[in-house]
């Protein structure tokens, strides 16, 4: 290669050559969930089997309560609308509208831990009692643990969006990463729901 | 999609120059894949070390060398060790990292420091695995890890192996997830996907298999883990559990790891053909149709590997079938390849003897594979040295014969030094005769019956059994020619210049070693990788 390039040259180069890209930070965490949606995948496949060839010792509880992972579903999905007006807000520049829907978004989804907590501590079987009660806890707690990180996501987005912070309508990313994610921990969860406690 | 502008994160002003950069958190993707190259180079000593345990205690059809116990850790080690630390991460981290961002005209991977966060994942792995055997007890269930052996075994051994999986896990899932953004997001502009190099198409083609499956073994592992640890009983039978579940979980991943295994090999295999035999690479097309249905193909054939598990009839036979579909493509891969080399310019260097070497084994592994993927003969030989002489063609005759060709054909450009040739061609022929000689005897031992992981075994069968420890020992000392090799030269090797084999694919059109950013103007438009003795080109003979 000759080391002298012409001036027009390296400008092309700068535009170009892949020196400067678009940011493919969404592109990568998009795959990323699609890793994590299959570690799931595996989990409900396994849970499935389970269910269908192994039987459980006679006088094991596997029913489950109703009410509460219903309100639970409707207050995660709702979450996911308050997550979409926070996203609406930021970008419209609206600081301060996007930060009380995104401290709403965070208010539910924490209250969804509380009630699963609640659910917890209110089943009558434990983690070790058979087989579905530790699928069941597995699967709901693998989900949690993404609930909470999603939930600390949240707050951590709402202090970076505070007045001088560094998201704001010219840097969208955090709060377009974390909104793909809570939308992706949602999602699980209606499937789960569906699975765990429908089917 | 917001368009920030990115610059390149690879010259930062903090990161250590000369060989330093080698031990640093470096996000420069040549280091990257040097370290990987280097990093799994090590590994594979180790595992090798392992290997020769395990031949020297097969020498007498007692346990004289090693307790049963140690041979039981000796064997799971070496196959952790040299499929998780040697082959993936130098197949895919080491020349997919060195090579990607050149082909497709891009200055570094997509995500820089999440490639040095992957790499990096890789030696505390190794070592917590390693460390195992000495702070009680190293694994003793095989790489399969399967429930309920896994259960009963030392269980500080199995949870280390466990963790050491998971976090390489982690890397590959990253790296996966870089090399997919990397090809389908970085191109240089003008540049069309069906004008790539093949190996892109199949580091593509890998990604794609390593971000559905490896997520699923991770999963399952952690199962595992509460198994052992909190007394769970996922997959105890003891418990009400199912360890088929726990086999059919693991096999969905680690039937993909083979091909997440050789399907970069057979992309490294396709650059360095055409180079050699100066003609195009034949079949462009079809080899990318092929590595895509690899791909889809290598996804539903898992439960081959458990035809002895209980499974039901309809499953054998769909198994059986799909399994027996995937030798279509692979079969299309290596007509092509033999079409490149029909009446080619063949320079009979070391690195297209590995090649060819390559092709040799592989086809006789492709062969006993399908044999293996019928259900009545599966079940004669399952668990029996057939297997083990069958899995050592694809990833030793295999993948490992095509990480030599690649060490050989591009140490030039990692150094700007050429290997020497005399020490590579004895090199390659002790590694050849060595490993036919080492594993080829094995397929005779498991259809006479010897099972695989036993230290002992029926006193019949240990002339064949010290055959095949001879090719293991050839094989050793094959190691040392090229590490004599590869270390002097560095510093004496003659100057390669920057495109000795005249290439003209884009990493041979920057100098050797290539600048920070990989070119000092603009990244050359390649639009055909392969044009061969087809256009006359300034640098073509």
């Amino acid at each position: 290669m000759s080391s002298t390039i012409p001036a027009s040259q390296q400008h092309a180069d700068l535009q170009h050559a892949g020196q400067y890209h678009a940011d493919h930070r969404l592109f990568g965490l998009a795959t990323f969930l699609v890793a994590d949606g299959m570690t799931f995948a595996g989990f409900f496949a396994a849970y499935l089997t389970f269910r269908a060839v192994n039987p459980l010792p006679a006088g094991a509880v596997y029913e489950l309560e109703l009410l509460l992972p219903t309100v639970n579903t409707v207050l995660l999905l709702l979450s996911s609308l308050t997550f979409h007006r926070a996203g609406t807000a930021l970008k419209q520049g609206d600081n301060a509208r996007c930060r009380r829907w995104l401290l709403l978004t965070a208010a539910l989804g924490f209250t969804f831990l509380a009630g699963q907590m609640k659910e917890y501590f209110s089943l009558p079987f434990g983690l070790t009692d058979n087989l579905f009660a530790s699928t069941f806890y597995a699967i709901t707690g693998f989900h949690g643990l993404h609930v909470t990180l999603g939930g600390l996501m949240i707050l951590i987005v709402w202090w970076q969006s505070r007045p001088g912070g560094r998201v704001s309508a010219s840097n969208l990313f955090p709060l377009e990463a974390t909104e793909l994610y809570w939308h992706f921990v949602d999602g699980i969860w209606v499937v789960l729901y569906g699975i765990l406690y429908l089917l | 999609m917001t368009l920030t502008l990115f610059p390149p994160q690879t010259t930062t002003p903090l990161q250590p120059r000369g060989w330093l950069r080698y031990l640093s958190f470096s996000t420069d993707h040549k280091v990257i894949g040097l370290q990987y190259l280097v990093c799994g180079f090590l590994f594979y000593l180790v595992g090798g070390a392992l290997a020769g345990a395990i031949r020297t205690e097969l020498l007498t059809p007692i346990s004289d060398f090693l307790p049963r116990d140690t041979y039981n850790e000796v064997l799971t080690l070496h196959g952790t060790v040299m499929i998780f630390l040697w082959i993936v991460p130098v197949v895919n981290g080491g020349f997919g990292n060195y090579l990607i961002p050149f082909y497709v005209g891009a200055r570094d991977m997509a995500f820089p420091r999440l490639n040095a966060v992957a790499f990096w994942l890789i030696p505390p792995a190794g070592l917590l695995l390693i460390s195992s055997y000495f702070i009680g007890s190293a694994p003793q269930s095989g790489w399969t890890a399967y429930p309920p052996l896994s259960l009963t075994t030392p269980a500080i051994g199995q949870v280390l192996w466990i963790l050491s999986v998971l976090l390489l896990g982690g890397s590959s899932i990253f790296g996966g997830i870089n090399f997919i953004a990397t090809i389908l997001k970085l191109r240089r502009p003008g540049l069309k996907l069906m004008q790539l190099p093949m190996y892109c198409w199949a580091m593509l083609g890998t990604s794609i298999l390593v971000v559905l499956s490896t997520p699923v073994l991770a999963g399952t592992l952690v199962l595992l883990s509460f198994d052992i640890i909190a007394h769970t009983g996922f997959f105890n039978p003891a418990l009400g559990g199912n360890a088929v579940v726990y086999q059919h979980l693991f096999w969905f991943y680690s039937h993909p790891a083979v091909y997440i295994m050789v399907l970069p090999a057979f992309g490294l295999v396709s650059e360095i053909l055409p180079i050699h035999a100066r003609k195009p690479l034949f079949g462009y097309t079809t080899m990318v149709y092929s590595i895509m249905g690899i791909v889809v193909l290598g996804l539903i054939v898992w439960a081959h590997h458990m035809f002895t598990s209980g499974t039901p009839p309809w499953m054998r036979l769909f198994f059986t079938i799909a399994t027996s579909f995937i030798a279509v493509p692979t079969g299309i891969k290596f007509f092509n390849w033999i079409a490149t080399l029909w009446g080619g310019k063949i320079a009979l260097n070391t690195a297209m003897l590995f090649c060819c070497g390559f092709i040799v084994n592989f086809v006789f592994g492709g062969i006993t594979g399908v044999a293996l993927a019928q259900v009545p003969f599966d079940i004669h030989v399952h668990d029996t040295y057939f297997v083990v002489g069958h899995f050592h063609y694809i990833v030793y005759g295999g993948t490992v014969f095509v990480i030599f060709a690649s060490i050989y054909h591009w140490y030039p450009k990692f150094t700007g030094r050429l290997l020497n040739e005399p020490l590579g061609q004895l090199h390659f022929w002790l590694t050849f005769v060595g490993f036919n000689l080492c594993f080829a005897p094995q397929h005779w031992l498991g259809l006479n019956g010897m099972p695989r992981r036993v230290a002992e075994y029926d006193p019949q069968f240990q002339l064949i059994n010290q055959i095949s420890s001879a090719g293991a020992l050839l094989m050793a000392i094959s190691t040392l020619p090229f590490l004599i090799n590869v270390l002097i030269s560095a510093f004496c090797g003659q100057q390669a210049g920057d495109n000795p084999w005249n290439g003209l694919t884009p990493e041979w059109l920057t100098s050797s070693p290539p600048p920070v950013e990989n070119w000092k103007g603009e990244a050359p438009l390649v639009t055909e990788p392969y044009g061969y003795g087809v256009h006359p080109h300034p640098s073509t003979p």
